[in-house]
Parts: structure tokens; sequence; C-alpha cells
């Protein structure tokens, strides 16, 4: 149980560095896919209750929101508008994957301060945690093209989702499926936003985007 | 009963809106919507109950307030969005009218919110039903604006659940085991609190929900929104929506208050109030165009808000009753600026002189606006000012009295030579736009609203400050 948990927190770090590495839009919608479906398995093993079915039908809804549908989303936006490569990142792949290892490091050392209360102490899931969601935020601002900033966006939203899974187990179910549709509408609303750019501009780079400033 | 009906007849409103076919009768939706939901918020004011205990939708004195403002506004912009929308027939305005409904249902439903995690997800619907408002005019220009607030608006909502979930936590910690994210339950535990898990809450939604309200430095998408979004839209931004991430702020602000870790709290939020005002005053002077002014002129009274939280004691009254005076000129400056900008089609000062001219009415109404929002007597703006000042000088902060001062003459200054050459000077010479120069419908609620200021700037209502009374006592008010 607490083994399986702990491989599918690694694995979900490993995703998040792999995608400060991938090139190919569609590889990174893949890389998110995956890691949403690593999400959805971990409240079935996180906590020692086991399978109730509160656990399931959590699981449920992030395999078939993150996993599935926004996915689903996402390579249709690729799809409309045609391109494959994020080309010349603000950060290179290399630099990106060094922060990214940084960030790693950082993570652990501060969920190692963090005054966790007794009996919440899982192992690898507060640093996992705050890895990912730093490495999302990483993503959303030093990628140009609207969809690899909208990747960013779910993995940060994911490192969330993994600090939430600590406090969950007593919070009503309702609550985190308001949290997931609300995520997803807003993908949904991005990835509509981004197939708008692409029409407007011809592209979805977002350093055409500078119309507006003082 | 009255409770429910404030959120479910929006919502249906706005899947009738999304199943109507006919563009030119479906706006007559949103003052039908309104109507029903401003009566049903004034009987819910006329006799407000003590919120129901373990209840998750429950209004108590805070949330009161925020109804009520949003439902003065969203009836006032839905009168005038009748008379706009129809000027704007061509373009199809089913996902502007239903967001628009969604909007005050989920705005509702903040403003009732018992459970902090409730909270968060109706605060996330507010955001995401903007979205489409603002790029209503589906230029290149909107769509970059529109872009900028769903990004950051994500990222900053994120940060704020994050924050959510530290209340959480801290709760854990002091009663063994039990996590709870119901606002009775955390109050009671109070100093039990885990202190270091609330801090951390604190600073996290003071970020999530400080983006949201647009607090410097996380105002950045705040100008390029308001900008770019039709006029109705930009009142709804700048009065129900801020509003709504103000009572984000209030709710983490009343916890710190009963675990007694205000002052932590309170410097924060005094350094984010002046960082706002710098902000609003430097890039105020030398503003072009008159829609993204009004958006720093939000910046400066969101800083204003929080300048009120950080100093407490009268501070928090004076917060309050400024927030419905700001919430109020907002409304007239944006309502007005969408009549002066459709009347020139353009909004940069380069393009437009004149506009007492063009459009007597709507451009006085923006004089008679600004002048309000600025602080001058004898609008409401003023009285609230006063009573800030005041607070800061009982508190002994003369720096930040002086400061706040210097930097309201500033704004005063840097509105006034953009307000005056809006409207003064002579029209360009191109004819007038066909069918875009004021009428009773365009004119009659800015008008309204600023009838409303004048009256409290000079009395207010014995029921209104009683109201306010107890809202400020929740937050600690003595």
């Amino acid at each position: 149980m607490e083994q399986t948990a702990q491989f599918l927190l690694v694995g979900t770090l490993f995703l998040s560095l792999a995608l400060l590495g991938t090139a190919s839009l569609s590889g990174c919608v893949g890389l998110v896919a995956l890691q949403g479906y690593l999400l959805a398995l971990l409240p079935l093993f996180i906590h020692r209750e086991g399978l109730t079915a509160r656990a399931l039908l959590i699981a449920a809804g992030m395999a078939g929101l993150k996993g599935w549908l926004v996915p689903r989303v996402l390579l249709h936006a690729i799809r409309e508008v045609r391109i494959r490569r994020e080309v010349e990142p603000l950060v290179g792949y290399i630099p990106s994957l060094l922060i990214g290892g940084a960030i790693t490091v950082v993570a652990f050392v501060l969920a190692g301060r963090l005054p966790i209360p007794p009996g919440l102490r899982s192992g690898l899931l507060v640093p996992v945690s705050l890895a990912t969601m730093m490495m999302g935020l990483l993503l959303t601002v030093s990628r140009l093209k609207a969809l690899t900033q909208v990747l960013g966006y779910l993995v940060f939203e994911n490192g969330i989702f993994l600090f939430g899974l600590l406090v969950s187990r007593d919070m009503p179910w309702l609550l985190e499926m308001g949290v997931l549709l609300d995520v997803f509408v807003a993908v949904f609303v991005m990835g509509i936003v981004i197939q708008q750019i692409s029409r407007e501009f011809d592209s979805i780079h977002t350093d055409r985007l500078t119309q507006l400033k003082e | 009963m009255e409770l429910l009906c404030v959120m479910i007849v929006p919502f249906l409103a706005a899947l009738a809106a999304l199943a109507w076919r006919d563009n030119r009768r479906r706006p007559l939706l949103l003052p039908a919507a309104g109507a029903i939901h401003a009566a049903c918020t004034l009987r819910l004011l006329r006799a407000p109950s003590a919120p129901l205990p373990d209840a998750w939708l429950s209004l108590d004195a805070l949330g009161l307030l925020l109804l009520a403002l949003s439902s003065v506004l969203f009836l006032g912009c839905a009168i005038y969005g009748v008379e706009y929308l129809r000027r704007r027939e061509e373009r199809d305005n089913r996902l502007f009218v239903a967001c628009y409904l969604f909007m005050l249902a989920a705005a509702s439903a903040v403003a009732a919110s018992r459970h902090l995690g409730l909270m968060w997800i109706a605060m996330e619907a507010t955001t995401l039903s903007v979205a489409p408002l603002i790029h209503f005019k589906r230029s290149d220009r909107s769509l970059e604006a529109t872009w900028k607030y769903l990004i950051m608006g994500s990222v900053g909502i994120g940060l704020a659940l994050l924050g959510t979930y530290f209340l959480a936590l801290a709760a854990s910690g002091s009663s063994g085991g039990g996590y709870t994210l119901h606002l009775d339950d955390l109050l009671s535990l109070g100093p039990r609190l885990s202190v270091p898990w609330l801090k951390g809450a604190f600073i996290f939604m003071l970020v999530g929900y400080g983006l949201k309200m647009g607090l410097a430095p996380l105002h950045s998408w705040k100008p390029d929104a308001y900008g770019e979004a039709p006029g109705m839209a930009g009142a709804a931004l700048a009065g129900v929506l801020t509003g709504c991430s103000f009572l984000g702020l209030l709710r983490v602000y009343q916890i710190c208050a009963a675990a007694g870790q205000l002052d932590f709290a309170k410097d924060l939020l005094v350094l984010m109030g002046l960082l706002s005002l710098a902000t609003a005053a430097a890039f105020m002077v030398s503003q072009k165009d008159f829609k993204r002014l009004l958006a720093y002129s939000s910046v400066e009274h969101m800083g204003l808000l929080a300048l009120g939280l950080g100093l407490g004691g009268g501070g928090l009254f004076a917060a309050l009753l400024h927030f419905i005076n700001n919430g109020l000129a907002k409304g007239v400056l944006f309502l007005t600026a969408g009549n002066i900008h459709r009347a020139f089609g353009d909004k940069t000062l380069g393009r437009v002189h004149g506009a007492l001219r063009r459009v007597p009415v709507s451009a006085t109404l923006f004089l008679l606006g600004f002048i309000a929002i600025t602080g001058s007597p004898p609008f409401g703006l003023f009285l609230s000012e006063f009573l800030l000042l005041q607070a800061a000088v009982a508190a002994g902060r003369w720096a930040v009295a002086l400061a706040v001062v210097g930097f309201l003459a500033m704004i005063f200054f840097g509105m006034a030579g953009t307000a005056f050459s809006v409207a003064q000077g002579d029209p360009p010479d191109e004819p007038v736009r066909p069918g875009q120069g004021d009428s009773l419908l365009t004119t009659m609620v800015p008008g309204a609203f600023a009838l409303a200021l004048l009256v409290l700037g000079l009395y207010i209502p014995a029921w209104l400050t009683s109201r306010l009374t107890g809202a400020a006592s929740l937050l600690g008010a003595p």
C-alpha cells in the first residue's frame, strides 16, 4: 500500500521533470495525461483505509477529467492550430531541467522543515507536491506558447491536488469534485481562447500578445 | 428561501439565455433576473438573521454587504445592458448574457458561503464566467486581455486554494486529526489554530485573492481586462468581482483576528495598500486611455480597502463603507466611459475630446463620477476616505496618513488631467456615429448611481450604519 503510493509519487515527480525537457507539444500533453492517471490512483493508496467509496469516486473523477477529457481538449486544440513543436522557449530545455532538479532539492529541504502535524508525514507527499507546483509555475512563465502555459497551469494544479490529499480525508467529496470541475472548465475555456488566438494571429505564440502595455 | 433564490434564479436565467435563440429579446433576461434578485436581497437586508450554525450556505453581515452591492450594481447594469446590447445587435450576445447571469449566481454563492472550500469553488466560478465578458468585442486586443486575465487569474486562484488547504492543516494540528474548513469551526478554534500554518494560509490567500482584487504588485492583468471589456462588464468586474475576492480576504482576516495573529496580517495589508496607491498614482498621471485609467483607479481603491483592514479599529468601518461607495462610483464611471467610447469610437485622449458637446449627459455624469471617485465632497467617497485617514491618525500612524494624502493628491491631479481633456474642447470633425448618442436608458442608470453616491455623502441611513457596524464587529471592530 504505502510502497505503491511512494512509487506513484516518484512517477509524478519524474513526469514533471520530463515535461520540462520535452519539445513536442503532443508529447507534452501525453505526459500531463499520464500524470493525471497516476494522481487518480493515489487517493486509493495514500490513506490507510484504502478503498473507500469516496476514494474511488475521486479517483474516477480525476482519471476521467485530468487523464482523459482535459488531454483530449488540448489535443483537439493542437490539431486545430497545426503546430507541433515548442520552438525557442524563454529558458532552454537543458537549463529548465537543471532548474527542475534544483527545485526538487529545494522542495525536499523545505518539506523537511514544515511543521507537518504528526501522523500526516507520509514520506514523499509534501516534497513531491511542492516540487510539482513549482515546476508547473516554471513552465507557465518560461514558455511562450499559449498551450504550454496551460500545461504548466495543469501541472501546478496537480501539485495543489497532491497537497490537498494531506487534508482530504475528512473533506466532503462534493468539494473535491467541485474543485476538479472548476479546473476542467478553466482548461476548457483556455482551449477555446487558444483556438481564437491561432485564428487571430496565425500563431499561438503569446509573445505576439504585446499590444496592451503602458 | 430568499437565499436560495438569489443563487438559483440567476443560474436558471443563465441556462435560459443559453437556450433562447432570439438575439434581440434575450437581453431582457438580465433585468428580469436582476429584479427578482434585488427583491430577494431587499428582504434579506430588511430582516437579517444570524447565520445558521453548521450550514454551508448562510448569510452573515459581511456576506450581506457583498450581496447587496452586487444586486444593486447588477440590476443597474442589466437595465443599461438592454440598451447597450440593442446597439450592438450585430454581435451574438448569447454567451455574454449567460455569463453575466452566471457571474451573479456565483457571486451570490460567494457571499453566502460559510465553508471556505465552497467559497473557493464559487470564487473560481466567478473568475471563469467573466472571461467571455472581456472577450465580447472579439478583437485581437480583447483576446490578449482575456488570455492574460485567464492565466494570471487561474494561477492566483490556485494559490488561494493552497492557502485554503493550509487553513485546514492549521486546524488539524490543534484538534487532533480533524480537518475543517467551516468558518464557524475555524473561528471557534481561535488561538488553538497552528500559527505557522495560519500565517502561511494568510499569505497565500492574500496573494491569491489579492491578485483577483488587483492589489499591486499583482495588478498587471487589470488595465488590460478593464480597458478591453465593454463598460457594463467593467462595472461588474470592478464592483462585483473585486468584492468577491475582498470577501475572501475578509474571511481569512476574521480567522486571524480570532486566533490573535492580526498584527502580522495588518502589516502586510498596510504594505500592499500603500504599494497599490503608489502604483496607481504613478500610472495614472500620464495615462492616455481613459478606460485603463479607471482600472488604475480600481487598483487605488482596492489599496484603500486593504489599508482600512490593515489599520483596524475605525478603519474597518471605513473600509466597508468605502467598499459600497467605490462599487457605486465604478458603476457611474464605467457605464459613462462606455457611452463616451461608443460615441467617439475610441478611448484614447488623442481622439476623444469635447465629450461635453457630443454626449452632454454622459460627459457630465463622467465628470461627476471623477469628482466622486477622487474623494471630493459632497460624495460618499469623501466621507469614507476621511474616516480612513481618521483611523490612521487615531492609530498613531502619521506616516501612513501623510503618504495616503500625498498619493490621493497625485491621483486627483492625474485623473483630473484625463477627465477634463475628455470632457472639454471641441469634438473631432467627423460626424457623430449614428445611434450612439445619449439616450434615457444609457444615462438613467449611471445617473441613479451618482445620486446614490451623493446621498451617501450627505447622510448615511440608520439601517445602513447598523448593517455596516454589525459587519465591522465581525472583523473585530470595537
